[in-house]
């Protein structure tokens, strides 16, 4: 596409000198912090302490020597079977089971990793593993596309303030453990907003322009052709924060995916100060007061709305099928689907019979009853789903919930939960026994 | 007498400024209070409501990017028309012949930096609890706001008038179609049958209204225009400004109680 690797190298090569520099640079400011503050040790080696600051400018270093390589057009990069696994490791099952492994992960072991050596060093990596990718031509096509490069800010900005809050509430729920106060109450005195909070407005506002100056200045607004109507591109995507929704349409029809589920999402966000109960947590950040809430809500934003749309922006190729990150767009790539409806299942594979249709000529309330009848096994495992396992649930796991939310708000809050959860389970009944509709009335436009 | 203070002492700067420079602890707390953009604020915070650490200025930052979106966007209107015969065109003399050429840049990475500074709000006030009592109805207020950004990007988005520009407004329009009841390809449209006819067809469903017309077109144009730059943006700003108010009115930024 653009000639040889080494011109593609040749391309990128200023840019990813700086990037390289740059790395160096963080690190080295990290470092001359850490030694004025005092240099402490970190660990030994072969009897030789090694001190924060040392370690810091080592891996600075590191960097700087790497740097004038990038210049040159021989970066360092993935070998071809590295990239062979990553893009085999990023198919949609593995991307959200994984991050959902992930999650977890982070969760149970937040008072590690949020330590500001251990959060530092995990940065270091993940600009690193960024800085080896670019170096692939399909890679970069992608990510360096001027609508994509929000994304990969958003990202990076995300496990910032995510560190940022998880170490805050450690701290917090450290102390509170101890009978302490969090630390947000100890700094409760008062301060006059002129000049307190107005100047570190100002210094935001200038921050913030010199910003997007820069961005501006460096990332030129995409403007593709004149738009033609005869002319679809392959993939048509929807803006980029709407991918979320659009992955979804994989698994469901528009009239779900586009349209109720959305509301759902809406309704679901309004309804949540008015379900959570906990009075605790209020004004301070803390993860061990509010777990639930905070589990629901992570899961929500992250794992159903964030990954599904890194998925849908850099991994899903022509007639959005599955591309790996190093993988070229193939618009030619056949994937099979043969997926199967729960009716055809029940009625052809367990009953082995056909499918019930209403006798010829008929009437339509004839039709409709026949119909009923079809999917009459979807229609009553969605309705055992959303009306039978609210009780059952308040019955056992939630009865404490139950007990403090009362009738209505228990089903509205069980409700909008099964209903989170069961995008991830047709996600995994697509995957394992290629379920296409729980429910399948084509006739009426009403496939769920 | 310095040139500065010759002016602070003119009748001219009196009038604007009803008082002295905001130095000392007294005019510190007038200068809150006969500001009219100050005043948003209140005179004394606790400092734990303003740590940076605290709410990240994600807010403000917001804010201020709607303050830059608003401003970058007059500036593209004087040059924008929103015609098929003019629309692409006019976003190609904006790159190529207009001086100062980075306001387009301007205006859609602040866009997208918008959205992306409302959902570390939305994160920042989950993750300390913000929503709870007697915060919920800000919080309402807040989802509502973070829908009508995404309709303003959204909407934004097809005026170049270029391939990205059509075909993402398509596929995002397209599932109007499939609306509950009101959308032609929609479960229950069938429903809506008066004497026989059919209520609910390609030219008068939910898609139809969005677009305008039966696919995206010049009356898409217009309305995305007109809901672009004067619906929207009227309703973002007058639910701001709910939003503002009721910080306040719910006793500031929220800390331990
Ligand atoms: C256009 C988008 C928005 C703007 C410009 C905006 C602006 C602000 C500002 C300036 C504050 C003061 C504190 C701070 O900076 O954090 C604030 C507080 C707040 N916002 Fe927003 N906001 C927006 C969207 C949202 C959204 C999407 C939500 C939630 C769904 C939300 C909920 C709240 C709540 C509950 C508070 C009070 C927080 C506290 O007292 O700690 N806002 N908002």
């Amino acid at each position: 596409m653009h000639g040889s690797h080494a011109d593609f190298l040749a391309r990128i090569q200023l840019g990813l000198g700086f990037f390289y520099l740059l790395l160096a640079a963080m690190n080295w400011v990290a470092a001359l912090l850490l030694w004025r503050d005092g240099p402490k040790p970190y660990f030994k080696l072969g009897g030789i302490t090694v001190t924060n600051v040392f370690a810091w400018l080592i891996v600075g270093g590191l960097f700087l020597i790497v740097a004038p390589f990038a210049m040159m057009g021989s970066p360092p990069e993935f070998s071809e079977s590295v990239k062979h696994v990553i893009n085999e490791l990023s198919g949609p099952v593995t991307l959200t089971v994984g991050s959902l492994v992930a999650m977890a992960f982070l969760f149970v072991f937040r008072g590690w990793w949020t330590k500001p050596p251990i959060a530092w060093l995990l940065l270091n990596f993940s600009l690193l593993a960024m800085g080896l990718a670019v170096t692939d031509a399909n890679f970069f096509e992608i990510v360096g596309k001027p609508d994509n490069v929000p994304i990969v800010g958003l990202v990076y900005l995300l496990g910032f303030f995510t560190w940022l809050a998880t170490y805050k509430a450690v701290i917090n729920d450290d102390r509170m453990a101890q009978g302490l106060p969090p630390i947000e109450k100890t700094e409760d005195e008062k301060v006059l907003v002129w000049p307190d909070l107005v100047y570190t407005e100002m210094i935001c506002m200038v921050a913030m322009t010199a910003l997007m100056l820069v961005w501006a200045l460096a990332l030129q607004a995409p403007l593709e052709e004149p738009a033609s109507s005869v002319k679809t591109p392959n993939p048509s995507k929807a803006p980029w924060y709407f991918l979320g929704l659009q992955e979804m349409l994989v698994y469901y029809d528009p009239w779900y995916a586009g349209v109720v589920l959305p509301s759902i999402v809406v309704f679901g966000l309004m309804a949540i100060p008015f379900l959570d109960f906990n009075k605790a947590g209020n004004g301070y950040y803390t993860i061990s007061q509010r777990k639930f809430s905070y589990i629901v809500f992570q899961i929500g934003f992250f794992e159903l709305w964030i990954v599904l749309i890194i998925l849908g922006t850099f991994l899903r190729g022509p007639n959005w099928n599955f591309f790996g990150p190093f993988e070229y767009w193939d618009a030619h790539k056949v994937l099979a689907q043969n997926n199967v409806d729960l009716s055809q299942y029940f009625w052809g594979g367990m009953l082995g019979q056909g499918m019930p249709k209403a006798p010829a000529g008929s009437g339509p309330g004839m039709e409709f009853l026949y119909i009923l009848w079809r999917e009459s096994p979807g229609i009553i495992l969605t309705l055992a789903y959303l009306v039978l396992l609210p009780p059952i649930l308040a019955a056992t796991v939630f009865r404490g919930f139950f007990a403090k939310m009362g009738l209505i708000r228990f089903m509205i809050m069980s409700n909008l939960l099964l209903l989170m959860i069961s995008l991830p389970l047709k996600m995994v009944l697509r995957w394992t026994v290629n379920l296409k509709y729980i429910i399948s009335i084509p006739e009426y436009f009403l496939n769920f | 007498m310095s040139i500065g203070e010759t002016i602070r002492n003119s009748q001219i700067w009196k009038s604007v400024f009803r008082h002295p420079m905001p130095l000392d602890r007294r005019n510190r707390i007038v200068v809150m209070l006969t500001n009219f953009f100050l005043h948003l604020h209140p005179v004394s915070v606790k400092k734990q409501g303003i740590a940076l650490s605290y709410t990240w200025c994600m807010g403000g930052v917001t804010f201020f990017l709607f303050l830059v979106e608003t401003l970058t966007g007059v500036l593209l209107m004087f040059y924008y028309r929103p015609t098929l015969e003019w629309a692409y065109k006019d976003i190609q003399d904006l790159r190529d012949v207009v001086s100062l050429g980075v306001f387009r840049e301007l205006h859609r990475w602040g866009a997208h930096a918008m959205v992306i500074t409302t959902w570390l709000h939305m994160y920042r006030v989950f993750l300390t609890g913000s929503y709870k009592p007697p915060r919920e109805f800000n919080w309402v207020v807040g989802v509502i706001l973070l829908l009508l950004t995404l309709l303003l990007s959204f909407t934004g988005y097809l005026l170049p008038w270029d391939q990205l520009a059509i075909w993402a407004i398509t596929v995002g329009s397209n599932m109007a179609r499939a609306t509950p009841f009101l959308g032609h390809e929609g479960p229950g449209q069938q429903i809506l049958h008066v004497g026989g006819i059919d209520m609910i067809t390609n030219a008068s469903d939910a898609r139809f209204a969005l677009l305008g017309a039966r696919f995206v077109g010049e009356e898409t144009l217009n309305r995305f225009y007109v809901l672009h730059c004067v619906a929207i943006p009227l309703a973002v700003a007058l639910l701001l400004a709910i939003h503002f108010w009721r910080v306040r009115k719910d006793g500031g930024i929220s800390g331990p109680l």
